[in-house]
This record gives structure tokens, C-alpha cells and sequence, in this order.
């Protein structure tokens, strides 16, 4: 009937059903030659449904926000200003003279919306966590008091978050002056002395809301995000992605 | 950018499903996940002709890679979570729970290149040459670690189906 021999290839390619039909029935054939071979391809194709099944619920979950491909567009759109922003502005310095220099205070303008957020939380950071003497004005001990303060410089309710399933505990917070007011900065130190901060204000007009962006310099790594308002900022000398799971857990307990 | 949402955003899912399949922990696939479709979005432009879907699982496939490497560099401990909790209801429903706990289970015995051969292939349904391009191995190296795969996953399962003799004598001899 035919010459080329059947080979485990052709096995595979017979449970995964990827074979051409000539081919397939000549392995078909072959199988009911050989009963041995059959029981093993049948293993294999009753292992490939087993695992489709078991897999599955898994794809039929809903999406959570943070895979949310929209999303995701939009928080890269507002992290890289559009080209013809930085192309008008070469073309004004290269015209240089006094144009190029009343342009030049506006070129240098500070960050705003969620990039000045995460500047402040990089700034109190590099500040405050080194410290060994005060590096908080308020211990843990005394988070009523805390909260109190806090609440009432920003107007609004503020929430200690809990990051003690992330393996950190809080040694207490202090409020920071930012070029937005007032924020909350909490900090947080683990079992080998490895210090977090989170800062926390309410945004001015950019930014109400951003998705989750990650911003770093210098051995530390920061993630930001705004959610109705409230802009927060996690930064701390672990790697991104752990980062990134305490940064989910902030957002979890304050939304 | 429209193109790129119509031919990403169906896929997420069974990336989610990749990873969670490699990771075994919710949050930590979601945010590889995340870290997935970042990418994905900023290199949509360089990518070049042939399956998106190849694509985003060799993206996907890298990170998880990478995490793997520092994981066990810093022999962090991952919590391993059960599958697909909350959408099993009722006794017949635990029971499937269970059953499938338990495939999972045994794929996280194999070695993780044939995890991954076998999920790629049996599961997210990739060509075995796209399987080869996200592991970025010849195809022939694929076949061979599909087959070593489908072989140990099956000692594996007849494994609990048979006496428990045999389960030892199996162990032994792998």
C-alpha cells in the first residue's frame, strides 16, 4: 500500500490531528495492525483531552482590569508624549535666539499628573528610607493618630494599607510636601531590612484615573497608578515584578 | 492600534492560561501576563510577518523564562494555588475540581521544557514549527521533547490509576 514507514512523528502528529488525510489513514491502518501501538496513541490522545479540560476553566475566567488590552494602549499613549511634540520643539530650539529661550522653561516643566507622582514617591524614597534615625514621623504604633493627621491634611478618608501578606510590616508614615500639596507617604520595612514607601495624594486634573506603570532609576523601582482620584505610588529595592504584587495588593485594599 | 486590538485581545486568554499552566499562581501569571501585553503593545511595529499568536506565546515564553531564572536564583517561594477556584459548584463539580487538581498536578512533575512542549502543542494548539520558534529550538528538538513529554505525563497518570505497587515500581524505574 505504502513505503514510507510510520514513525513516532507521524504518532504525534496523529493524536494532535495536524496530519494529511492520506496520512492519517495510512497511521489509521497501522494502528489496527498493531494493537500495542493503538493503546499507547489512544493514551496520548485521552491525555491530550484530560489536560484541555483541566486547562480550560482557566480561559473562561473574566479578565481582570489590569489585562484589559485598551487599557494598556491608553497608559502607554499617555507615558510617550506624541512625536510632533518633541519634533516641534527641536524645530523651536533649532531656530534658537530668544525664541528657543522663552521656550526653554516650558521644555524643562516639571511632570505632571502620574509621572510627578512617581517622582515625588522616587524623591521621599531616596530620602526617607535610608534613614536610620526618623525615617518616619509617626511609628505604626500610634496608626490612629496617623490616619487622623493624614485624613485631615487630605481631605478625604485615607486607608493604612496592609501589606503583611507581602511579607511587610509598617513602621509608620509622615506627611511629604509636593509641588500637588499635601501626601501621605507609609513605609514599610521587611525581615532583611528592605524598605518600601507608599505615597499617596489625590491627583490635580491629569491622571484621575491611569492604569499600573512602572518607572525606575537608580536600584529603585517604582509603580504607579491613580484610581478616581487618588494617584499612589509604590517604590522599594525589589525587583519589578514582586513590586508589582504589592502594588496589586495596595490597589486591592483601597478601591 | 485597531489591528493590533482585534488580533491581540482574543488571545489573552489562553496566554492567561499558558502562564498560569507554567506558574501555578494567579497573580504571579497575571502579571506576567501584564508584563506580556506591555511588551506586545510597544513592539507591535517590529513585529514581523507570520502567526501574532506565536508571537505573543514567544513573549510570553521569554519572561516566564527569565522569572524562572531569578526565581530559583533567589529561592523565592512561590505559592502554589489550586486550579481554577470558584468555578466548580456542587459535589460532581468538586469532583471534576479534584480530578483536574490532580492533572495539574502531575503535568508540574514534568521537567519544564516538556511542560511547556506540551502545552504549546496539546493545549494552546501551535503548530509544532511555532512551538519550535517560541522555544526557540529545531522542530526536531520539539518532537523529541513531545514525545518524552506525552510518555512521562502518562507514567504519571497510570501512575495513580494503577495499585499502588505499581506506582512504586514506577517511580523507581523513571
Amino acid at each position: 500500500m505504502n513505503n514510507r514507514p510510520i514513525t513516532e512523528d507521524d504518532l504525534h502528529a496523529y493524536v494532535d490531528d495536524v496530519l494529511e488525510p492520506e496520512r492519517r489513514a495510512e497511521v489509521g491502518s497501522y494502528l489496527a495492525d498493531h494493537p500495542d501501538v493503538a493503546k499507547r496513541v489512544a493514551g496520548f490522545t485521552d491525555q491530550r483531552e484530560l489536560l484541555r479540560s483541566a486547562l480550560a476553566p482557566i480561559a473562561d475566567e473574566p479578565l481582570p482590569p489590569e489585562l484589559n488590552l485598551s487599557r494598556i494602549v491608553e497608559g502607554q499613549r499617555r507615558r510617550s508624549p506624541p512625536a510632533w511634540w518633541t519634533i516641534a520643539a527641536m524645530l523651536l530650539l533649532s531656530v534658537g535666539g530668544l525664541g528657543g529661550w522663552v521656550m526653554r522653561g516650558s521644555l524643562e516643566a516639571a511632570p505632571s499628573g502620574l509621572a510627578a507622582l512617581a517622582q515625588e514617591a522616587t524623591y521621599s524614597y531616596n530620602v526617607y528610607a535610608p534613614d536610620r534615625i526618623r525615617p518616619v514621623e509617626v511609628r505604626a504604633s500610634d496608626t490612629t493618630q496617623l490616619v487622623e493627621w493624614i485624613s485631615s491634611r487630605l481631605n478625604r478618608p485615607v486607608k493604612v494599607p496592609d501589606l503583611a501578606s507581602s511579607g511587610y510590616r509598617l513602621m509608620g508614615g509622615r506627611l511629604v510636601a509636593t509641588q500637588h500639596g499635601p501626601a501621605a507617604m507609609f513605609m514599610y520595612d521587611d525581615d532583611h531590612g528592605s524598605r518600601v514607601v507608599v505615597l499617596t495624594r489625590p491627583m490635580s486634573s491629569a491622571d484621575q484615573n491611569a492604569p499600573i506603570t512602572t518607572h525606575s532609576n537608580a536600584g529603585a523601582t517604582g509603580i504607579a497608578w491613580a484610581d478616581d482620584g487618588i494617584g499612589y505610588s509604590l517604590v522599594g529595592p525589589a525587583p519589578p515584578n514582586s513590586l508589582k504584587a504589592i502594588a496589586n495588593e495596595v490597589r486591592r485594599q483601597a478601591l | 492600534m485597531k489591528d493590533m486590538l482585534v488580533q491581540v485581545e482574543p488571545l489573552i486568554p489562553a496566554l492567561r492560561r499558558y502562564a498560569r499552566a507554567l506558574l501555578r499562581n494567579r497573580a504571579n501569571a497575571d502579571d506576567l501576563v501584564q508584563d506580556c501585553l506591555e511588551r506586545a503593545v510597544s513592539r507591535w511595529h517590529q513585529r514581523r510577518d507570520g502567526s501574532v499568536r506565536a508571537w505573543l506565546f514567544t513573549i510570553l515564553h521569554n519572561l516566564a523564562t527569565d522569572q524562572f531564572r531569578q526565581t530559583s536564583s533567589r529561592g523565592r517561594h512561590v505559592p502554589i494555588e489550586e486550579a481554577g477556584e470558584g468555578d466548580f459548584r456542587g459535589a460532581a463539580a468538586q469532583e471534576h475540581r479534584l480530578m483536574y487538581q490532580d492533572v495539574l498536578d502531575k503535568l508540574a512533575k514534568l521537567p519544564g521544557e516538556q511542560r511547556a512542549v506540551l502545552l504549546l502543542v496539546a493545549v494552546e494548539d501551535l503548530s509544532y514549527a511555532e512551538a519550535a520558534k517560541v522555544l526557540n529550538v529545531p522542530i526536531g528538538t520539539v518532537m523529541s521533547r513531545l514525545s518524552r513529554a506525552r510518555e512521562r505525563m502518562q507514567q504519571e497518570l497510570d501512575g495513580l490509576a494503577g495499585a499502588p505497587g505499581n506506582v512504586v515500581t514506577m517511580r523507581r524505574l523513571t
